[in-house]
Parts: structure tokens; sequence; C-alpha cells
């Protein structure tokens, strides 16, 4: 762990990323800020997946954890009044985790679109649940009280900028030395051939079920940061499916290129959106939708593979 | 081909981030003269056509003819305290969290003077909070949740129409004026807040007003836009009931018509839609006559032949006139909070002699009453922040002459007669009995 934390490129660049982030943050408006704050939540969820699709697997249900993370801040703000940011993280990635843990057991026998549509099923699940329960909210959802951050009540939303940064940060570097493991090399290696995998003396089935808790915890952790950066959840835009299919888009938009990218992702499709809803609001899925069209066609490996591939030229060329 | 292609992928790729950049950086300035208000509503999915369409079309009309000062009298001053009203609209699709988002934006990136819109609930109960925080005036106009006021005392937000429970005890109030020999009745809702909500307070309300009545232990729930009834119909069918109470609208209202009508559904039982009206125009004849229809207010079919009112008048025939079609209950509803807004407006600007402020702004909105396109409002409730008006309801009636649908025996009930005074929540008051309810 301690190598891989000095030798690695890419945690060297993140946490420089991230630290030069977080300082600008402070001199940008606020709602640049804010179109930030709410594209790195989502990148935290996009990263699980990334993880879950360089093994071969997309998910179009893991708005179930989002969702399962952001209820889980809200309803221990409404009934226990717990609002210190990172106790409330940790209960709501370790509610996803623990539900991811249990559902892994179905879903870690299953690929392709079966994956993809199981996980969706159980996502819907949840959704119909929360739409019925006058008590959670119904589809009106309720709202969440402000964060504070170990017993300190910021005056601004700088602070929650910073602290959600800090959480992007550490997940990237903790996703990034994972990878480096060798259960985490063999990421790639179960895409190509499980069977050879399986020869070389690892469980497939357990490496699956071990990446799959991992993104749950993410997207909880993602859902928990969005509940917080809003103040409000909804099944609508927590739970309902154009949530996982959001997702998946960033994944997809983002590129599997680096544990950078899905933070990258998040930030530009909030940004997209965005312009899309001031320049055509009657139109602006017409925009996303052909935005993704057109990465899917000129940059098949996301947006990521096209700073590589500026990056690459500069190192040439001098 | 493929090498011209190579070649323009990172210069495509350098010219979008260049674009998106200098999208970035371009701001915006507002002069004095001019202001800046965001105007949201349903502009995609199953809610604009009913819904957020028509009340885009009353906002346009209103805010133009507002800014060129041909509004009829008492509000033919030109503008919005003399400044133009420039609208920003801004799509409600997309759930609660989406719209916190793209209220920021309206706010911090755009910033808007004062945000006008809202029809879901959800949307209310999750924009009220961010503009009490960000301190934006925001004036909601269609959403019809009692807990947007009832729940807690809000700073900066404004409601120009009547909450749900009005809409049910005037619904029950008419039911029983009408009907009194129907004693039984049952329900279909949408499973969501609007349709437990509605139900809810329509039992309620009957329960009190007419303790011989009697709610069916099975009312129905299905899937909002599940869009097939008829496992719901045949039950409903089975059950003894009388009246059936609906809160359905959009195409699930149209869906259950042309269901139920082809099983003789309404020949055995009375239908009273809180909301429905926006499916009598869309289904025309094929619509029964005797289903009890309401707007939520003097708005839409309700009012749309009897123009004695002259704002009503010029409102059904500029909107006909301009839209082709006649204004539907959204329309009035985002006119209204257009012209509520302009009225603060212009008391503010009077009363500080020039440009006002928002504190000077909200100020000279509390409490006030105004004549608008649906007649007498009055900002009664939440500390002078939320109307009161009245509510009625009809018997659809298909109008052979004009060949287009109309309605008989109109009844609205006062404002005083179905809202509680302030200072008491609606769910305590009809537990109560409605105590202090002036009716006429």
């Amino acid at each position: 762990m301690n190598q891989i934390l000095k030798n690695d490129a890419t945690i060297r660049w993140a946490v420089l990323g991230f630290f030069v982030l977080a300082v600008a943050g402070y001199f940008m408006e606020a709602w640049v800020q804010n179109n930030i704050m709410f594209g790195l939540a989502r990148g935290l969820a996009v990263l699980g997946l990334m993880v879950l699709w360089r093994t071969g697997l997309i998910s179009f249900g893991h708005a179930l954890y989002f969702g399962i993370g952001a209820y889980v801040v809200g309803l221990v703000d409404r009934n226990f009044g717990i609002s210190d940011i990172f106790l409330r993280l940790f209960l709501a990635v370790g509610a996803s985790a623990f539900v991811g843990f249990f559902l892994g057991f179905i879903l870690r026998k299953y690929r392709g679109i079966f994956f993809a549509m199981l996980n969706l099923a159980f996502s819907m699940v949840l959704y119909g649940i929360l739409v019925k329960v006058e008590s959670l909210g119904s589809t009106d959802g309720f709202s969440v009280s402000q964060t504070t951050i170990l017993g300190w009540t910021p005056e601004n939303k700088y602070a929650l900028f910073a602290a959600i940064v800090f959480v992007c940060a550490v997940g990237a570097i903790l996703v990034q030395c994972y990878l480096k493991t060798a259960l985490g090399t063999l990421t790639t290696a179960i895409r190509d051939n499980e069977l050879r995998v399986e020869y070389l003396g690892f469980s497939v089935a357990r490496a699956i079920h071990l990446k799959y808790i991992m993104s749950a915890g993410l997207a909880g952790a993602s859902g928990a940061l969005l509940a917080m950066a809003l103040g409000q959840v909804d099944p609508d835009s927590m739970v309902n499916w154009p949530v996982s299919g959001e997702l998946v888009f960033i994944t997809v938009m983002a590129g599997p290129g680096s544990v950078i990218a899905p933070f990258l992702g998040g930030v530009a499709f909030e940004f997209l959106r965005t312009y899309a809803f001031e320049l055509a609001p009657e139109a602006w899925q017409l925009i996303v939708g052909a935005t993704l069209l057109g990465i899917i066609f000129f940059l098949p490996m996301g947006l990521w593979s096209l700073l590589e591939r500026i990056w690459k030229r500069r190192g040439v060329s001098s | 081909m493929v090498n011209i292609l190579k070649r323009a992928k990172p210069r495509l790729a350098a010219l979008a981030s260049c674009l998106l950049l200098a999208a970035v950086t371009t701001g915006s300035a507002s002069a004095k003269d001019t202001i800046k208000v965001g105007v949201v509503t349903f502009l995609s999915g199953p809610a604009a056509g009913p819904f957020g369409v028509p009340g885009k079309n009353g906002a346009e009309l209103v805010i133009d003819a507002i800014n060129a000062g041909t509004l009829p009298a008492p509000h033919n001053s030109k503008g919005f305290g003399g400044a133009t009203l420039e609208p920003l609209f801004i799509d409600e699709s997309g759930g609660g969290a989406k719209q916190v988002a793209e209220y920021r934006n309206l706010v911090e990136k755009q910033k808007v003077d004062a945000v006008i819109g809202y029809i879901s609930s959800g949307s209310c109960m999750a924009i009220a909070p961010i503009a009490d925080e960000l301190q934006k005036l925001t004036i909601m106009s269609v959403c019809g949740t009692p807990r947007l006021f009832e729940e807690k005392d809000r700073s900066h937000v404004f409601r120009t129409q009547g909450n749900a429970v009005g809409d049910s005890i005037a619904a029950a109030r008419y039911m029983i004026e009408m009907f009194p020999e129907l004693k039984t009745y049952t329900g279909i809702n949408q499973n969501y807040a609007w349709g437990q909500d509605s139900w809810k307070f329509y039992s309620l309300a009957m329960q009190k007003l007419d303790p011989t009545s009697k709610a069916s232990s099975k009312p129905q729930f299905p899937k909002l836009f599940s869009g097939q009834y008829s496992a719901e119909i045949s039950t409903m069918l089975l059950d003894k009931s009388a009246v059936v109470h609906t809160s359905f609208w959009d195409g699930d209202i149209e869906a259950f018509m042309l269901q139920g009508m082809v099983r003789g559904f309404f020949q055995q039982k009375k239908l009273v839609s809180v909301t429905g009206a926006s499916a009598v125009d869309s289904l025309g004849k094929k619509i029964p006559d005797g289903v009890v229809i309401g707007t939520r207010g003097k708005y839409g079919l309700l009012v749309r032949n009897d123009l004695s009112d002259p704002l009503n008048a010029w409102f059904v025939r500029e909107y006909k006139t301009k839209y082709g079609v006649y204004p539907l209950a959204p329309s009035y509803q985002y006119a209204k909070a257009i012209l509520y807004y302009k009225l603060g407006m212009d008391k503010a600007a009077q009363a500080a002699g020039g440009f006002p402020s928002q504190d000077e702004v909200m100020q000279s909105l509390k409490g006030i009453s105004f004549q608008s396109f649906d007649g007498e409002v009055s900002m009664a409730l939440a500390k002078g922040r939320q109307a009161i008006h009245p509510v009625g309801y009809g018997l659809t009636k298909w109008d052979a002459k004009k060949g287009e649908p109309g309605v008989e025996k109109v009844r609205f009930y006062g404002a005083e007669c179905i809202n509680p005074p302030e200072g008491i929540l609606s769910e305590d008051w009809l537990n109560a009995g409605m105590p202090g309810a002036k009716c006429n």
C-alpha cells in the first residue's frame, strides 16, 4: 500500500488536482461551485460503476445504492438529528454496502444484460416502496437540514465543497490502490477470460462480489453527498431508473481510463445539463443525448481518452 | 475519409472544450429597467401537455400584456414597477433534486429578481427551503400541498393557489348539496402525495359534513401514470359505493374515462373529478354528461362561458386568439402569479419612489387582496403568504349548439367556506368540524 501510494503517478496527479480544485473552489462563483459539487458527488458513484465496467459488467440499477445513501442521510437527520458529514457518510456507506453484500450473493452469478436488468429490478423495488410509503415522504420526499463538520456549522457552502473534494480524493486514491493489488489487477482479466482467472487460483465470483460491494458503498457515499449538497431527497431524483441511466451515461462519457475520469465526467455532465437547460428548456434532453452519441462516435473511450491523447502528443513533441 | 476523421477528432474536441469554456465565462448583466424572472413549468414529460404548456402560455400572454401596458383596468399600468419583465422559462421535469440544482442556477448564475412557478407539490416542497436559504422571492403558482406553509414558516415564499384541502372540501360540499341521496363513496387516486392527500381530505370532509355518509373500505390507489385501469374499474363496479372521487390528471384521467365509458361505468357511478377539466377538452364529445368536474378555482371550463368579469373576458378572448384554444386552469394560475408579482412591484415602487428592493416588494406582497382573472384573491393565510379564493364544481354537459364541451349547475364555494382561518392547521380544522366556516 505504501509502495503504491509513493510510486503511483495517478495518485500524485489526483492529490494535486483535487488540492488545486479545493483551493480554486474558494474563488468560484456560487453556481460554479454548486455544479462542481454535484458533479463530484455523482462522480463517486461513477467510480464504482467504472470498476464494474472494467470487469465487463454494467449495472442499470445503482440508483438503488445511490438512493439508500441519500435516504439514510435524510432519515438519520429527520429521526435522530444527525448532521455531521462524516457520521452521515459512514452510516450511508455502511447501509448501502450492507445491502450490496446481500444482493451480491445473487448478482455475482449473472453477467451481461442479466446483471444489468436484475440490478434495475432491485432498484425499482426500492423506488416502489418509497413512492408508496407516506411516512418516507412518498413522491414529495423531504428536506435535509444543513450539514455540520465535526461539530462546526459552516456559514457558507464552501466548507461542504471542500469536504466533498476531500472525500472524492480519498475515494479515488483508495480505488486506485485497490486496482494495483493482486485482486485489483484481475479486474480486466475477469472481463477477458473468467476461466483462466479460475485456473490461476482465484475465485471469480468472490472477486466480482467484492467489486460489487465496493461499487455499492461508493454509490451510497455519492447519494449521501448529493443529498447533503442539495438539501433534499426524493425518489424521482434519487432512486428512479433515470438516475441509474444518468450514472451509466456519465460512466460512458468519462471513459474507463483512470480513477480521475469519473469526476471529470460528473462535472462535465453537470455543466452540460445546465447549459442545455438554459439554451433549450424544451429540448434539453436532445442536447444531452446528442452529446453522448457524439462521444460514442468520436471518443469511444470517453472524455479521458481525449486528455490522454493530448498528453501523449505533448510527450512526443517535447 | 478515415484520415480526415482522425485528424478532425482532436480539433473537434478542442473546439468543443473551447465553446464550453467560453460559455462558462460569459456572465450576464441586467439594467434596472428590465427585470429577469425565472418561470418554471413542465416543458417535457407527461405533465407538459395538460399543465406545463397551458401554464407557460398563460404566463407569456400576461407578461407581454403587462410589458406593453395592455391589461384591462385596474391593472393597465405599464411594466412591473415600471420595469420590463424578461422571463426565463425552465423545465420542471426530473424530480425535486434537479429542480433544486436548477433553482440555484437561476438565482446564482442568472441572477434573477424572482422565481415564479412550480406545478408539482414535490417541487414546491423541495424549493421552499432553498428559496429561504438563498433569500430569493419565490411565488408558487399551482402546487397544492398544505404542508408548504403548515410544516414550517417561510420567509421568501408566497403561493397564489389555494391548497388541496379547499379543493376537497368544496368537492364534498358540492356533492352534499347536489346529490344528497348519494351516501356512499369510494375513490381512485394516483398513489403518490397529491392523490393520497386529495382522498384523505375528501373523505374527512364528507365524514364531517354528512356523518351518515360512508366511505368504501377499498379505495383504489393505482400507480402514477399506469394508464391501465381495468382491474380497478372492475373492483369499483362490484363496490356498492355510488360516488367515485378522483384526483387523476393528465393522460391518466383520459385513459380512465375512456376505459370506464366502454364499460358503462359512468352510468352506474357518479364521478367527482377534482382537476380533470383538461380531459374534458381533449375527449370532447366522448365525455359523458353529468360528470362532476372541478378546476381548483374560477378557472377554465367552469368560467369560460361566463364572461361577466372583464378580466376573465379579456383573458379568455386574448388567449383563444393567440393560441387557438381555451385557457386551462394552469393558464389562469400562472397568469395570476405573474399579476400578483406586478402588483407587489407597483405598490413597492410607488412607496419607495423608485426601483424597490426585494424586501420592499415582499412587504407589499404580504396580505394583499386583488382582482385577478379568476376573481377576488386574498393572501389571507400563513402570515399573508398563502392565497385563498373560491373553488367550484359543475356537471359536464355537451353544448350541441357550439359543438364543444360545456358545464351546467356550476356552484362556487367562498374562500372562507372551504379554508381554515389563520393559525389553525387544515387537518385539525377539518377534524374539529370546520368551526367558523363562512358559507352563504
